[in-house]
This record gives C-alpha cells, structure tokens and sequence, in this order.
C-alpha cells in the first residue's frame, strides 16, 4: 500500500506540467496560487535549482499566459538584490507560459515574526523591504499585493519582495519623489476602473475600492504600513480582535491621520509601544493618501529616525518628550557629566570640611 | 486534459436489474473501500486486525443484501459520506449485539439511532470536515490512487511502456527526501535511455496515472457534480 509521502507525491505529480523539450526537471511543488504555481526544478543546462512559476491548468488562457510574461519582464527590468532575479521565460508544450527565477530559501515574513524577533530586528527587516518596493516605484512599477506572504527572508538577512503578478506599471510617472501623475497613454494591459487586485487586509482603501486612477506609490506605503501594523501586533489591521468601540470608529493619529474604521491604533494591542512608532505606521495606514507618506523613502527615512531615537515626522513631540528622548539618546555622556558633577560636588564638601 | 466519460458509475451500476453488472459494482466498490473500511473499523472502534476484516467483510455483505448502496440517493450527498454513516450505524450495531450477547441477552437487534425498525441505516450524514471524515477520506484517497497505480502497472507490463512504469516507480512512487531523490540524468544512465526520454516517459507515467485516476474516480462517484468536487479535492485543482 502507498505511504503517506508516496501518495502526497502521486497527488501532485499527476498535476505536473509537461517540461518536455525543456531544460528543467520538477523536482516537487512549492506553492500554489490563483494564477500559478511554483516548483523548484533542476536546470540541467546551468545544473543549478531554480524555481518555475507555471500557470495553472485552471487558470490557462491567453489573458493569464499574458500577465505571467509581463511579470517576468517586470521583475527583469528591476534589477535590484532584493527583487528574485528572472532567468528565463518559456512556454510549455501545451501552451502555458511559465518562467524560472533564483531559488530562494529562507522564511516567509509571517511565520518569521511568529518566531520572534525583537522590535529593533523587525524594523530593519522592514526597512530592507522598503529598498525594492522604493526602486519599484523608481522604475515606475507599483507592487500592489505586499503583504507578509509576500516577502521572504533569507538564512543571512537578505529580505526579497515576491509575486510580482499584479504590479502596475506607471511608465509616464516615475514616482519615487512621492508626486503622482496619471499616466498620459496608459498601458494596454493597466487595470480597469473597478478592478480589485490584492490582498483585503493589506489593500490600501482606493486599491479596495477599484478606484485604478488613485492608486500610486502610496498605496504601496500603506501596504507597508500594514506589514508594519503586522509586525507590531501580530494582526493584520482589521484583523484583530480590537475592542467593540473600535470596529466603528474612524482613529485619528496624533497628526490628525484618520485610518480606516475597524482598524484599532496598536497600542490597544500591544500597550507598550512607542507612540511615535505607532504614529509611523497609523501614519501610512491613513485613509487618504494625500495624509500618508509621500513616498516609501519618507517612511523609511521616519523609520530610521525611529531606529537612531531621532524625532519622526509622523510624531509631534513637546519638550518633555524631547528631553526625554534625548535623555534616552544620550544615556551614557549624560550619566558620565553627573558622576563628573556629583564627584566635584563631594569633592568640594570635603574640602570644606 | 479531458475528463474520462466512458466509464459508467458503479455506484449506479450496483441497483441494476442485472445481476452479473451489480456483481461487478459491487466487487468495484469493494475493491476502491475495502482498505478505508477496514481502517475506519479499526482505529475508529478499537477493533483487532481479525475483527476488523471480519466486520468490514460483514458491512459488505449486509450492504449488498440488504441494499443499502441501491438506495443511496446522489442528491443527498457524497456517496463516501453515505457509505460512512452506513458502516457506522453497521459497526454500532454489531458492537451492540456482541456485547449483548456476552451479557447472556439474546441476540435482537434493537434498532439504533440512524437506522429503522429492519435495522438498516436511515440517511445518515455525517458533516464533512469531521476528523472521521476527513480520516476516512485520505483513506480512500490511497485506496484510489493504489488501485490507480496497479492498473497502471498491469497496463504497461509487457508493453514497450514497461520502461516508462519502471521510471515512474523509481522516481515518484519510491520514498526519497528531496535531497536524495535521484536526477534525470541519473535514472538516464541507469536505464541507458536520452534524459529527454526520461523526461517524456515520466511525463506519460504522471498523464496515463492522472487518467487512470480520473476513470476510478468516475466509476466510484454517482454524479458529475459528485465526480468534479471530488476530483478537486483528490488532485488539488480543477482538472480541465
């Protein structure tokens, strides 16, 4: 009788696609999604593992075989070490498209953060996501489906933004300063108005709502700040279980940024956060896109003050918070200066004596 | 990748007017449920491996007397599931009489929850996504794929497939972890054979498996709307 792992295996291989007249051998399934799926496969020419995304049978028509090519042009065009580079693209002898990336190993962001990562950690992680996702829109290519799921980190740190499957590409408007501009000869294949892609969770709300014309850079900063929301709280916004009041309730940030109904501020999470952490993330979680970052680069750079204990844009600070946060900077010369003084004051005692 | 239609359901089948093609239903229906009846009766029930072949050897035979699989009605559901709630109240029910007995009682069935006054199971449905359902499933899944699997094997034997088969036992039925799982170009050199041809022979193993699958699943489901779902928890997706 079959064991176990013998019949997973007949399971899936009976779904394997034909490589015939390929250099690639399936070696087994890594992922599946909507569109495609992913194996890891031997290239026997350059005899290295890569990964194979395929499009699904289910999913095979001449719409999808076209999203899964330009995806690949995407991510060959971003040339970045935190985008999977794109070796090949290919069809199949029964027509589906599929193309072969770098193999990555490593954790997906979700089950990384379940493992436990210290505050200080999390947020490097984050800003090494904001690199790509900022080149992205550099080269005019918006993400549009970050989320936890979608970012893999590897055994030395390297974080790599995946599934470019839904990116949307702003050719006319490069957008890395933050201004937007809507495209004057908009792609053939761009998204019509009331198309929703992504995930809900992580989905800026003009993305949510289909409105296509509205989404920009920023509707990839509230992703991040969505990512952020999860690696503070261990909940996707609106995911988690908040108080009653706050599944109604529109929350304005110190900067008089309304987020979402139903998103609870962290603290109600986590209570001991730091204030301007969570004005960061409110911050890019904002409802409008006008009251976000303007771009990824403002949010990492707040993000990097944060880390620095450097004051953030996103937090209005008074003079007690200052001082304190300066205090809290400069803990040693600050220490060092009182003994130096309390030692002068004892001397000085002492002589008088 | 089309579906198989030329296989008659046998779940259909066993309520003919002829005896020889309800023998054949039944024989079928046994050999695609004799393994995940056997388990379900003896890790559900605690039963000896004796025991456990006897009482799946008696749920067959009182099934076929007393035509429980004829008056499975394909709208009420999944016919595994049906199956399922009759062995239950089957199993139940001998259990009671055994004990009974053991007692010094005499041997009337009293009827149980489920059944009717003849002691048959009434319609019986037991939620899908239960462990027990979810266990006799993969159960089930096993038993298809195996029987796929020996027809497979039985077919090619002989032929100038056999090589193909020998291929595909190699490298997808043998246990391997990935890491030591063999290269094309080793079963190439192995077989004496192109890796290209590795490639194709594998391809037709993994296509003629999925195939044959598709046929056994056919025979043992009652209706299209019954077959698709089931092929689509089977293979994962929907086959096209």
């Amino acid at each position: 009788m079959l064991s176990d792992g013998a019949l997973d295996r007949l399971r899936q291989v009976t779904q394997w696609p034909d490589l015939t007249g390929t250099r690639y051998e399936l070696r087994g399934e890594v992922a599946r999604g909507g569109m495609g799926v992913v194996y890891v496969a031997r290239d026997r020419e350059l005899e290295r593992d890569v990964a194979l995304k395929v499009i699904a049978v289910e999913a095979a028509d001449a719409e999808t075989a076209g999203r899964l090519r330009r995806e690949a042009r995407t991510i060959a065009r971003l040339e970045h070490p935190g985008i999977v580079p794109v070796h090949d693209v290919g069809e199949l002898p029964d027509g589906r498209v599929f193309y072969a990336m770098k193999l990555v190993s490593g954790k997906r962001l979700d089950e990384l953060v379940q493992g436990g990562l210290s505050l200080r950690e999390r947020l490097r992680v984050l800003l090494r996501i904001c690199e790509p996702v900022a080149f992205a829109h550099a080269h005019g290519v918006i993400h549009r489906d970050l989320k936890p799921e979608n970012v893999m980190v590897g055994p030395f740190g390297e974080v790599l933004v995946m599934d470019w499957g839904v990116a949307k590409h702003r050719p006319e408007a490069p957008v890395a300063s933050g201004e937007t501009h809507a495209p004057a000869n908009p792609a053939p294949h761009a998204t019509a108005h009331g198309t929703i892609v992504g995930t809900p969770a992580y989905m800026a709300p003009e993305q949510a709502r289909g409105d296509v014309e509205r989404v920009d850079a920023r509707s990839d900063v509230y992703a991040l700040g969505a990512i952020l929301y999860f690696m503070l709280t261990g909940h996707a916004p609106g995911r988690p279980p908040a108080s009653p009041e706050a599944t109604t309730r529109t929350w304005v940030g110190p900067r008089h940024t309304a987020v979402a109904p139903g998103i609870a501020p962290p603290h109600e999470l986590v209570p001991d956060l730091p204030r301007p952490l969570e004005a960061i993330c409110l911050k890019a979680l904002a409802l409008e896109p006008e009251q976000r970052y303007a771009g990824v680069a403002e949010l990492a750079s707040d993000l990097g003050r944060f880390l620095e204990g450097e004051s953030v844009s996103a937090y209005p600070e008074g003079l007690l918070g200052r001082a304190r946060r300066f205090a809290s900077r400069h803990r040693t010369p600050i220490l060092l200066v009182l003994a130096y003084v309390v030692m002068r004051v004892v001397l000085l005692l002492v002589a008088r004596v | 990748m089309a579906f198989p239609e030329t296989h008659r359901s046998v779940v259909l089948a066993v309520r003919s007017p002829d005896a020889q093609e309800r023998a054949r239903a039944l024989e079928a229906v046994v050999a695609a449920y004799w393994r995940p009846v056997y388990r379900h009766v003896r890790f559900r029930w605690r039963a000896r491996e004796e025991e456990a072949e006897d009482l799946a050897q008696g749920f067959f035979a009182a099934a076929l007397e007393k035509g429980w699989l004829a008056r499975y009605d394909p709208a009420r559901g999944r016919f595994r599931s049906y199956l399922l709630a009759c062995l239950e109240a089957y199993v139940a029910n001998e259990k009671r009489a055994e004990h009974r007995l053991k007692r010094g009682g005499g041997a009337v069935i009293v009827p149980l929850e489920g059944t009717d006054a003849d002691g048959e199971p009434r319609e019986l449905q037991i939620a899908d996504g239960t462990d027990l359902e979810a266990e006799f499933q993969h159960e089930w899944a096993r038993g298809l794929f195996a029987l796929a699997v020996a027809a497979l094997r039985a077919r090619c034997a002989g032929t100038s497939r056999a090589v193909a088969f020998a291929l595909f036992e190699r490298y997808d039925l043998e246990d391997h972890d990935a890491s030591d799982r063999p290269r094309y170009a080793d079963l190439a050199a192995e077989f004496a054979l192109p890796v290209t041809q590795v490639t194709n022979h594998l391809h037709w193993a993994r296509r003629e498996l999925r195939t044959t699958v598709l046929e056994k699943l056919r025979e043992i489901t009652a209706s299209e709307e019954e077959f698709r779902a089931e092929a689509r928890a089977l293979l994962g997706a929907e086959p096209s």
